[in-house]
């Protein structure tokens, strides 16, 4: 029997198109919206929002296209993006900051710079990324609720 | 620093109105790579000085709790820009100085660095 704690109280998908540019960011925007009207921390909603910019960026610069998964539990917050494409080679090399694959036009937009899965990482309590080549990506991040008020 | 004080040392417009100009910044940041932004933009209500206009730039303040933005070397935002972020409560300004005057008027008038520099690198 699953623990009260970790029960899920509220789940939402949104799809992502890759390589659609227009609306970038967008989703991680109404993942902000959904934490704040929930009242949650400003940290936690922060540490949320950056991973889930991070994660929604990677979809639509790298994938064909993909889905991000918020689900609320009383103690965590989890994001699952799962994403159809070109999958990642090898995921401790991708992990490096500075490690890119971006092409012209997502530098142009001004990102790229190999920063966003060790962002992810960095903002977030949990973190798995597994990959399979050619064929996409499987990314899962936890916020834990308790615990959050330094920094 | 306020907002007004911020316009009045760097000439700038405020492109979403003047209904903000209290508005408290605490620190600054300023890149034309969101990226790095992203990575190293700490805490909430911060100033950031960029040159990209396009409107990745406010969900990506969005995301980081911005306090602003101005845009540097005469650069203006499109009307979807300019859009989003009035949903989004981020006042935008815009001056015509090049991005190393603004960082060097700012700080040379009290506001300081979200960071001084990165652990590594």
């Amino acid at each position: 029997m699953a623990e009260a704690g970790n029960d899920i109280r509220f789940h939402e998908m949104f799809h992502i198109e890759g390589g659609n540019f227009t609306n970038a960011g967008s989703i991680s925007s109404q993942v902000k919206k959904i934490l704040k009207g929930a009242g949650f921390s400003g940290k936690v909603i922060r540490r949320t929002s950056i991973a889930a910019f991070e994660a929604e960026m990677n979809v639509i610069c790298y994938a064909n296209q993909g889905n991000l998964s918020l689900f609320i539990t009383p103690n965590f917050l989890k994001v699952v993006v799962e994403d159809e494409g070109i999958g990642i080679p090898d995921v401790n090399v991708a992990m490096r900051e500075g490690y890119s694959t971006a092409n012209e036009k997502i530098r142009e937009l001004g990102f790229g710079a190999g920063m966003g899965l060790s962002n992810i990482k960095k903002n977030t309590d949990e973190m798995i990324l597994t990959s399979e080549f050619r064929q996409g990506t499987h990314l899962e991040f936890v916020i834990y609720l308790s615990g959050q008020d330094k920094g | 620093m306020k907002l007004r004080e911020i316009r009045d040392i760097l000439n700038a417009e405020m492109i979403t109105g003047d209904a903000n100009l209290e508005k408290e910044i605490k620190y600054g940041f300023a890149a034309d790579l969101l990226s790095d932004a992203l990575a190293f933009s700490r805490g909430p209500g911060a100033l950031l000085i960029t040159g990209v206009v396009h409107p990745q730039v406010i969900y990506a303040a969005n995301a980081i709790d911005l306090g602003a933005i101005i845009f540097v070397r005469g650069k203006r935002p499109n009307g979807a820009t300019l859009q989003l972020a009035i949903e989004n409560q981020i006042p935008l300004l815009a001056t015509s100085y090049i991005m190393f005057e603004t960082c060097g008027r700012l700080y040379q008038h009290g506001l300081r660095a979200c960071i001084e520099k990165v652990k590594n690198g």
